[in-house]
């Protein structure tokens, strides 16, 4: 499953805000990426995130594979919406 | 997004622009070049236009030879919406025709001291490198004995703390976490880091180290071809691992077919020595000897001895 989102952070999704994100995505079996400007990641690596340089703004694409896919999109818009970072 | 505009090409070979310089953000989407010779002559039926149009003493000398209507005509025909470039090269004059015309399509008219032929070749392979199928693939790639060995694996299991220990031994680090990969030519892969996180480690419970600054600027390379691939993986009792070497297991990054190995990572497994021998190993195979082989050969012909004493 997929799922779109507009950057909100006025920084981007900056070093503690990737971290945040893959620490979530790595409570789950499910693969999970980020997808920013045609390149796509794994969303549980942290130099991957990073090495994307998301800023505000900026649409991004996450998808979920696997047994618990439904649960980890929830957990991530969580995260996502509860620190203010996309929408 | 194009990868590749005319203004790079102008950054790049230090072209110099003379006229239609509203166009130099045209995208150049091919890495075929045109050398128009036959279109100079009148036929236009098969012109590639969304090619870079090189024009050397050949073509410009037969143009020279038309009469001023069929010049100023070809050129238009020359100039479209789609083409990127228009490069002269020899440093030779350009036709005021081929300026005007340029200048009303804002097609990019560049000219170049090289010879032509030079200068193809070099547009050729720096087209063909830009334009390269790319990937990214989660995993590290690490040169190791002059082998680029992508290690790959799920999160956790060890991929950045092997390439600690290897960069410790004296190998040198690509990428972490996150290798860009180009298909450059046929069975050619390349691999390099993210320019953000170019020579970075990060080591669960140290985070980010810069391995550059720690170990040196020998630690690390920018780019390599990737030769070898070995997937890491927990240690699972029901599966069967390679015991012997015999087969050997590929894996496909984009059109490209590259050699494989699963490790099975248990606690008290030396890995890094482990991807050592593997590249080693792989050297080995590839100036002749493999080691497994030839075992089996010498296992065959010492049964087949054997059979001998029960005749």
């Amino acid at each position: 499953m997929e799922k779109v989102f507009t950057v909100t952070a006025e920084s981007g999704i900056h070093a503690r805000p990737a971290t945040m994100l893959v620490q979530t995505a790595s409570k789950f079996d499910s693969e999970i990426s980020l997808e920013y400007n045609g390149k796509k990641v794994n969303l549980k690596s942290i130099m991957g995130v990073m090495s994307l340089g998301i800023p505000k703004g900026a649409q991004i694409k996450i998808s979920a594979e696997g047994s618990d896919a439904a649960e980890a999109m929830n957990a991530l818009t969580e995260t996502l919406t509860k620190e203010g970072l996309a929408q | 997004m194009p990868k590749v505009r005319t203004k790079d090409l102008i950054e790049k070979f230090n072209l110099e622009l003379v006229s239609g310089a509203e166009g130099i953000h045209r995208p150049i989407t091919t890495s075929d070049l045109s050398r128009p010779g036959i279109e100079m002559a009148g036929y236009f039926t098969y012109y590639p236009a969304e090619r870079v149009q090189l024009l050397g003493k050949t073509e410009l000398s037969f143009f020279e030879r038309l009469t001023p209507v069929e010049k100023r005509l070809r050129m238009e025909k020359l100039c479209t919406d789609v083409t990127p470039a228009i490069i002269i090269s020899r440093g030779l004059e350009v036709p005021q025709e081929l300026i005007e015309a340029s200048e009303r399509k804002s097609v990019p008219v560049m000219r170049s001291p090289m010879k032509t032929t030079r200068l193809a070749s070099r547009l050729t392979n720096y087209l063909e490198s830009k334009l390269a199928p790319t990937t990214a693939v989660h995993g590290v790639l690490v040169d190791v004995y002059g082998v680029g060995v992508l290690i790959t694996g799920k999160s956790g299991v060890g991929k950045s703390e092997t390439a600690l220990e290897l960069v410790k031994r004296g190998h040198r680090l690509v990428a972490d976490d996150c290798v860009e990969i180009r298909q450059e030519d046929q069975d050619l892969l390349i691999g390099s880091a993210p320019e953000l996180i170019e020579h970075l480690l990060e080591i669960r419970g140290l985070g980010i180290i810069n391995v550059m600054t720690l170990f040196g600027a020998g630690a690390v390379r920018p780019h390599k071809r990737i030769s070898l691939v070995i997937d890491l993986e927990l240690w699972d009792p029901n599966k069967q691992y390679d015991r012997l070497g015999l087969e050997e297991e590929k894996v496909k990054i984009i059109d490209t077919e590259v050699p494989k190995l699963t490790i099975p990572v248990r606690p008290g497994r030396n890995l890094a020595v482990i991807i050592e021998v593997a590249a080693m190993n792989f050297r080995l195979k590839r100036m002749g000897v493999n080691a497994a082989e030839e075992f089996s050969a010498r296992l065959a012909d010492a049964i087949e001895d054997a059979e001998h004493d029960y005749e």
